[in-house]
């Protein structure tokens, strides 16, 4: 058995274990680890962002509308092409800094204002299209498949199952008599799914752990 | 003021973009695409606000020799070294193969971000372990659909009841009670009915929420009370 030699393997090796020490107890290896792994996704989602975002879609365009050698002028803008206009949103990121002074923390709502402005517009249109329309019509299945018994059943079952747990959110009347009864087999369904949802979440946990341990032994230690 | 003009202009804003989606004009689309990509930006330079409020919180607590000022450190410098290699020495070409940007995000960043969730596996179960109990109905089909999907989706628990299931003396659709068909048929159905419902729900809360941002009436986002 010949262990690794690469030494990223090795710091990847160790800062695993690190991160395991924590199931004996919390300890100083693995409050290093934290706050390693807190400092290092900070630092990675800031330069990711910066240049995927703020250079491509900012520095990049802004630094071409000035430089004189775009027909048109700084301002002449298009679809997808802001040239100067795109100094407001700079302006906006750095009123976003504002927060970090109690006094000037005010001025950040404009950034903020904007931000929320364009998504409260974006989501109300995005989930209409994306989530509402195609999941209702994803959901209008027929109930009854000719020569096919077994998946006409599974299709009532499902509509039966929608239904019933649409029903169980639908809150402006108390949930007795007929809404009462319909809504606790609403319940049934929805406690099946996050049966479901929860199996499947330990088990994609699962895998991670054994991606962990397989790294640990076939990388690491090179066990075959 | 300081109040009212945020307001207004998350108003004027929301009701563009939400415009440029039915009015395909480029009076309406071209300021709804400028507005998109000026959110986008902005939240780009929120991250940097992030990292910043993270320097202003730990420097602090260095300064001040809070008792784990050791550990805020050694984050202070994952952040610090991570950003000047990101930013800086690898300069446009963040990522690349042989960066060393590259090195910290695949020897570094991506090993602990994997144990950290793997780690999840056995603190998710050692809690229901300890919290949940069987007690109603409902309770016992939450219990159950779980327990099917978990031991159904790896190979050994479908074998150890296919040996049940795929006897020869047994009539052909009770092989469909085996664990790895029977967990998918409650992803299939009864799983994606409720998700759908709760999808839907979802959905429109989006919608409404949306529409409360847009109109004023939710205003929790602009914080303090000045």
């Amino acid at each position: 058995m010949t262990i690794s030699t690469d030494f990223g393997v090795w710091i990847a090796a160790l800062l695993t274990l690190c991160v395991f020490s924590f199931l004996y107890k919390d300890n100083p290896l693995y409050k290093f680890a934290e706050h390693l792994f807190v400092g290092v996704s900070a630092g990675y989602y800031i330069a990711l962002n910066y240049w995927t975002v703020v250079d491509q879609y900012l520095v990049i365009p802004l630094r071409a509308a000035f430089d004189g050698s775009q027909a048109g002028g700084p301002f002449q803008a298009q679809m997808q092409d802001y040239r100067g206009w795109l100094i407001v949103p700079a302006v906006l990121g750095v009123l976003l800094f504002t927060r970090l002074f109690t006094r000037l923390s005010w001025m950040s709502r404009w950034s903020l204002a904007v931000v929320m402005g364009v998504f409260a517009g974006l989501k109300t249109t995005g989930f209409a299209q994306g989530d509402l329309v195609a999941q209702v019509q994803a959901s209008l299945v027929p109930l009854w498949i000719p020569g096919d018994l077994w998946g006409s059943l599974n299709a009532i079952l499902f509509t039966v199952g929608l239904v019933t747990s649409l029903l169980f959110f639908f809150y402006s009347r108390e949930h007795k008599g007929v809404l009462g009864g319909v809504s606790r087999v609403g319940v049934w369904f929805l406690m099946i799914s996050f049966g479901a949802g929860y199996g499947y979440t330990v088990m994609s946990r699962i895998s991670l752990l054994i991606g962990r341990f397989q790294f640990l032994l076939v990388d690491w230690l090179h066990v075959r | 003021m300081k109040r009212e003009i945020p307001l207004f202009l998350t108003a004027v804003i929301g009701a563009i973009v939400l415009a440029g989606f039915f009015v395909p004009h480029p009076y309406v689309s071209v300021p709804a695409d400028y507005l998109q990509r000026c959110a986008v930006i902005v939240v780009a330079f929120g991250y940097a606000l992030g990292g910043a409020n993270l320097v202003q919180v730990n420097l602090e607590g260095i300064l001040r020799r809070h008792p784990d000022w050791p550990y805020k450190l050694v984050l202070l410098a994952g952040m610090g070294v991570t950003l000047v290699f990101g930013l800086f020495v690898d300069r446009a070409k963040f990522q690349d193969p042989g960066t060393v940007s590259l090195w910290i995000y695949d020897h570094v960043y991506v090993p602990m971000n994997s144990t950290m969730f793997a780690l999840l596996a056995l603190f998710i179960a050692s809690a229901a372990f300890r919290a949940f109990r069987v007690r109603s109905a409902e309770a016992a089909l939450l219990a159950v659909s779980a327990l099917v999907v978990m031991i159904g989706r790896v190979p050994l628990g479908d074998a150890v009841m296919a040996g049940v299931f795929d006897h020869p003396g047994l009539p052909e659709w009770m092989r469909h009670l085996r664990l790895e068909p029977l967990q998918q048929w409650i992803m299939d159905w009864p799983q994606n009915a409720a998700k759908r419902a709760i999808l839907i729900g979802a959905a429109m809360g989006v919608m409404a929420t949306g529409l409360r941002v847009i109109l004023g009436i939710e205003r929790s986002y602009l914080g303090g009370s000045d």
